[in-house]
């Protein structure tokens, strides 16, 4: 970690102070879990729609750039305008130059992961450009001057009392109404005034297909239809991984996203955009930004099998625990603790400790990406290139001496069980994180090897 | 049958009970246990903690200790899990120790094969599901699966007379133990081991048992510093007792 800079334990810590509220947290992401176990146990052949996606996956990761140049030329025969960024900077200048030549200085975006990973309102803010995200979380966390926490539930880390607190300043709703239907109806007049006065709309790509060039959005809102098909611009923004080879497989990933996301049998639109309308344009970006060292890194390279449902974040007990902003980084919880130290190994060099290595979450991915064994290969790496602290190698090196000689093992062992009975405060004392909370274990007057010296020597 | 115990090294210093309780239980089966004086640890802290490159010599004297024999017998998943996964000789190709190492009730179940135990233990008990030993070993089905339940521990736990096994609210998440995680992320490692704490307590739990008692050392901290009369044991100490 940088120095100054927090890391997911301290603020974690800080998220923990209100327990309350973690346990809120916890309960709301939970019922989350279990509807997608729901929906999963009432669909005959979930392992094998799971193995079936994980293989397609596999398949496209192989071939990637055959898959990609095959959509782009068919991407162009339907009349889309194709554009590829090696990486976040060069997307948002592609995004920039599209608006300024047509002359747009205002642009509404909907749900986007890519984006937020390119820190793509930022920029354009800085260049004088309004964006207005038009799905409800993400609309919701960008009046909170917030990014969002959760890759499909952006600002589930509120309550709904906050929310009201921000649409009364924002959208001058009654103060101290805090209304779901009354909020919602009020950000539905403000989006709709939004999409009829909006000249270019951004959208995310859920899947891209290489047979027929064409792309599918899913969204419960219908946000992202309601701003592409009344914009005179549409640009959708994609990672290179977004790629599946036929339309035919739509059947086997549709069937898996929504279940595993919000433990819906579907999106509530599943939109798939062929061809500009007459007289729009229809744009297309291809981002790399770091998929393709990903790709070449044998051990994890699979997490680019991700369709970014989330459901790896509603199961893990330490992303409920710790909530999405803890993370720092555009995606959260475990996926994103693996994809992260791609992008940057020293920044992000915390997050694969951020895990008790349970395995939950490789149990619900509905492409079977190895999460938490690749939190583990993460771990190795991270310490090989030097991003650990000098005191953590101190004492691995003296755990890995006494380990390995029983001596120096026997001894330790008899002086700290002495120490815990006769001193105990030398252990139980404030500079322990175990006690904080937690007592120390009683200590034998034996050892299991002293008993055994004693009871069972032939 | 030779078979080598293995007890790790936090069991060995801090719960004897629980490991003479494994002996014990192993000896009452007929089988023809011994314990190798000179083994230390499996190297698990170490490894998860991104320094697998270190444990070299402590790989080493595993393999030096264990080699000889049919079967490696340990009361823990967790343990039994980083051996087969990650500990890996020099000199000695991994083979030799990845698979005949087993936890417990894994070797209960599927090696002896056993069908009654001569075990009695008339309490209120919770069943902790480690997570190593359950997604890892695959010791009981996962709730994140579709697909058939079974419970090597719980089917032991189920031939012991008088016990009463309590459901609980979320019968596989993890107690947050997580080895160095425990007090590198000391807030959500406590508020998870508190939560499932609390899951056992409200079911009327009177003592919590699992194969791993690295996650009953944390729940069992957590149960002290409340004040609670729970009390943690390992499930061999269960299996064995009476």
């Amino acid at each position: 970690m940088e120095s100054g800079v927090k890391d997911h334990a301290e603020l974690a810590a800080i998220f923990n102070k209100d327990e309350n509220r973690v346990d809120w947290h916890d309960e709301t992401l939970w019922w989350v879990r279990q509807k997608r176990d729901k929906m999963a146990h009432g669909l005959p052949g979930w392992e094998a729609l799971r193995e079936a996606a994980s293989q397609i996956k596999d398949n496209v990761l192989s071939n990637l750039s055959e898959y990609l140049q095959q959509f782009e030329t068919n991407a162009q025969a339907n009349g889309i305008i194709v554009h590829w960024a090696a990486d976040a900077k060069e997307h948002n200048e592609i995004v920039l130059e599209l608006l300024l030549k047509n002359g747009i200085r205002k642009m509404v975006k909907s749900k986007s992961m890519l984006t937020e990973e390119c820190h793509l309102n930022e920029y354009l803010e800085q260049q004088g450009i309004d964006v207005i995200d038009s799905d409800l979380g993400e609309r919701i966390v960008q009046l909170a001057k917030e990014p969002p926490s959760h890759i499909v539930l952006p600002c589930i880390h509120k309550k709904k009392e906050e929310i009201g607190d921000l649409f009364h300043i924002h959208l001058g709703t009654p103060a101290g109404n805090a209304d779901p239907q009354l909020l919602t109806e009020a950000a539905r007049h403000h989006l709709r005034e939004v999409f009829l006065t909006r000249k270019a709309a951004l959208t995310g790509v859920n899947f891209a297909v290489a047979e027929t060039g064409e792309f599918v959005v899913c969204t419960n809102e219908g946000n992202a239809d309601m701003g592409a098909h009344l914009a005179d611009i549409h640009i959708a923004s994609m990672g290179i991984e977004k790629i599946i080879p036929e339309r035919k497989h739509l059947g086997v990933f549709l069937r898996l996203l929504a279940r595993s996301a919000t433990g819906q049998p579907i999106t509530t639109y599943s939109s798939h955009f062929v061809k500009p309308r007459e007289g729009q344009q229809l744009h297309i970006i291809i981002v790399d930004n770091g998929r393709s060292i990903q790709l070449g890194r044998e051990d994890f390279r699979n997490s680019l099998k991700c369709i970014r449902c989330g459901a790896c974040m509603n199961t893990c007990p330490v992303y409920r625990r710790s909530g999405g902003h803890s993370y720092h980084t555009a995606i959260a919880g475990p996926i994103g603790a693996i994809l992260a130290p791609n992008l940057d190994m020293e920044k992000y060099a915390d997050l694969p400790f951020a895990s008790t290595l349970c395995g939950s979450c490789s149990n619900v991915c509905p492409v079977k990406i190895d999460i938490h064994q690749q939190l583990y290969k993460w771990r190795q790496v991270i310490v090989q290139k030097g991003y650990t602290t000098t005191a953590k190698k101190a004492s691995m090196k003296l755990m890995a001496f006494t380990l390995s000689s029983p001596a120096a093992y026997h001894t330790g062992g008899k002086v700290g069980r002495w120490v815990l009975k006769h001193a105990p405060f030398a252990v139980n004392n404030k500079f322990n994180p175990w006690f904080k909370q937690r007592d120390m274990p009683e200590p034998p007057e034996q050892s299991f090897g002293e008993w055994y010296n004693e009871n069972r020597k032939k | 049958m030779k078979v080598g115990l293995f007890i790790p090294c936090y069991v060995d210093q801090f719960y004897p009970g629980a490991a003479i309780a494994t002996l014990q239980l192993l000896e009452k089966l007929g089988v023809d246990v011994t314990y190798p004086p000179n083994q230390t640890c499996c190297g698990q802290p170490m490894a998860n903690s991104g320094f697998e490159h270190l444990t070299g010599s402590c790989n080493d004297l595993f393999i030096k200790n264990f080699a000889g024999f049919d079967y490696i017998v340990a009361p823990s998943g967790s343990c039994v899990l980083h051996i087969k996964e990650h500990l890996h000789g020099d000199a000695d190709p991994q083979a030799t120790i990845n698979h005949k190492v087993y936890e417990l009730t894994e070797f209960l179940t599927d090696v002896l094969k056993v069908k009654s135990l001569q075990a009695k233990f008339p309490h209120k008990v919770g069943m902790h599901q480690s997570c190593h030993g359950q997604r890892g070993l695959h010791l009981s089905q996962m709730t994140e699966l579709v697909a058939p339940e079974y419970s090597k521990p719980g089917s032991l736990l189920n031939m012991v007379e008088g016990i009463e096994l309590i459901p609980l609210n979320r019968k596989d998440e993890c107690c947050g133990f997580g080895g160095t995680f425990c007090v590198a992320e000391e807030a959500v490692s406590v508020k998870m081991g508190k939560d499932r704490v609390a899951d056992h307590l409200e079911h009327g739990a009177e003592y919590i048992t699992g194969v791993d008692m690295s996650c009953l050392m944390h729940m069992e901290g957590i149960l002290n510093r409340q004040g609670s009369k729970v009390k943690v044991l390992h499930i061999a100490e269960i299996l064995n007792a009476g």
